[in-house]
């Protein structure tokens, strides 16, 4: 009798071991950045190289960093509620354009639009590698003291925004919402 | 059979295709021989399941010149792999380091392993003391 008990106590086991793991998607990484402080960088804006812009233009502010490119399908289908986002000026968005052709970034923001405070150029990559980025789009969510509070892989939508990161913006400003 | 040969020649060649660096980065054969063992050990994120030296997607490319560059300036293995997975996690090399987290990884099938061992051992040895005999069998 105590063997079967046991065998059912190791089924169960390993059943809920399972049921959590299989459940998770394996393409959406858990960020090592959390927590941490965000990368620094600056770079040339995307529409005006002669100028940069960089971690060092949100310090001290609450911002969304999202990494987009306009050969990125996902970046396609989140600009709608990007723009959205912005016009509610809910948060500062900057944005980090990946290995992107500056004209294609130019002609992308002209036509539907520009959600963004300013958009870094970030052509080789390198910017990217230290945020981690392995698939577009990516959007950071920033604390004012400029570490990483949430990474969201993947399109941006409403529903991402209202569980993922609402709750953590007003964790830190103390605001009821 | 001249033509089987020829077939196999071709299909051989076509192997080489893969290969997506042109060139050895390298001209020191040691450091090319590091070179090369680091990028089969850090996994293409965006394949998942393709080192980056056999992926051919933008991170691949700009991890493999992240390598290069690193082991120019002088980065130990360790080093280089510190910083990969200071930005991409544990799961970006193919064997993850021991470290506190990742010891339920090494641990779990040797352990599992131990507990088979033993269930068979109990179950072997319960059998051997049943008596040959059908008329005795007592449950």
């Amino acid at each position: 009798m105590a063997r079967y008990i046991a065998l059912i106590v190791a089924f169960v086991i390993m059943l809920g071991i399972f049921v959590v793991g299989l459940d998770r998607d394996p393409t959406k990484l858990p960020s090592p950045l959390i927590d941490k402080p965000a990368p620094e960088y600056e770079l040339p804006r995307v529409k005006d190289p002669l100028s940069t812009v960089g971690s060092a233009d949100y310090a001290g502010q609450m911002v969304l960093v999202n990494i987009w490119a306009t050969w990125c399908v996902g970046c396609r289908a989140e600009h709608d509620y990007l723009l959205q986002l912005a016009a509610r000026s809910e948060i500062p968005i900057y944005g980090i354009n990946w290995r992107d052709e500056r004209d294609a970034a130019l002609s992308w923001l002209l036509q539907l639009g520009d959600p963004y405070v300013a958009s870094a150029y970030d052509e080789d990559g390198r910017v990217g590698i230290d945020w981690g980025v392995y698939g577009a789009p990516e959007t950071f969510l920033i604390s004012a003291g400029g570490s990483v509070m949430y990474k969201h892989v993947g399109p941006m939508n409403e529903a991402t925004w209202q569980g993922e990161f609402q709750p953590r913006i007003a964790g830190q400003t103390g605001a009821i919402r | 059979m001249n033509r089987i040969l020829v077939l196999c020649v071709a299909l051989l060649i076509s192997l080489t295709a893969s290969a997506i660096d042109t060139g050895a980065a390298f001209e020191d054969p040691e450091m090319q021989a590091r070179y090369e063992n680091l990028i089969s050990e850090v996994r293409c994120l965006v394949c998942q399941n393709q080192a980056i030296k056999d992926s051919n997607v933008f991170l691949a490319a700009d991890l493999r010149r992240e390598i290069r560059r690193m082991m120019t300036e002088g980065m130990s293995d360790a080093e280089i792999a510190d910083f990969l997975v200071a930005r991409y996690g544990d799961f970006v090399l193919y064997n993850p380091r021991k470290s506190g987290r990742t010891l339920i990884l090494w641990i779990t099938p040797a352990l599992l392993l131990g507990v088979g061992a033993f269930v068979i051992v109990r179950v072997v040895r319960d059998r051997m003391k049943l008596p040959i005999d059908d008329d005795a069998l007592k449950s």
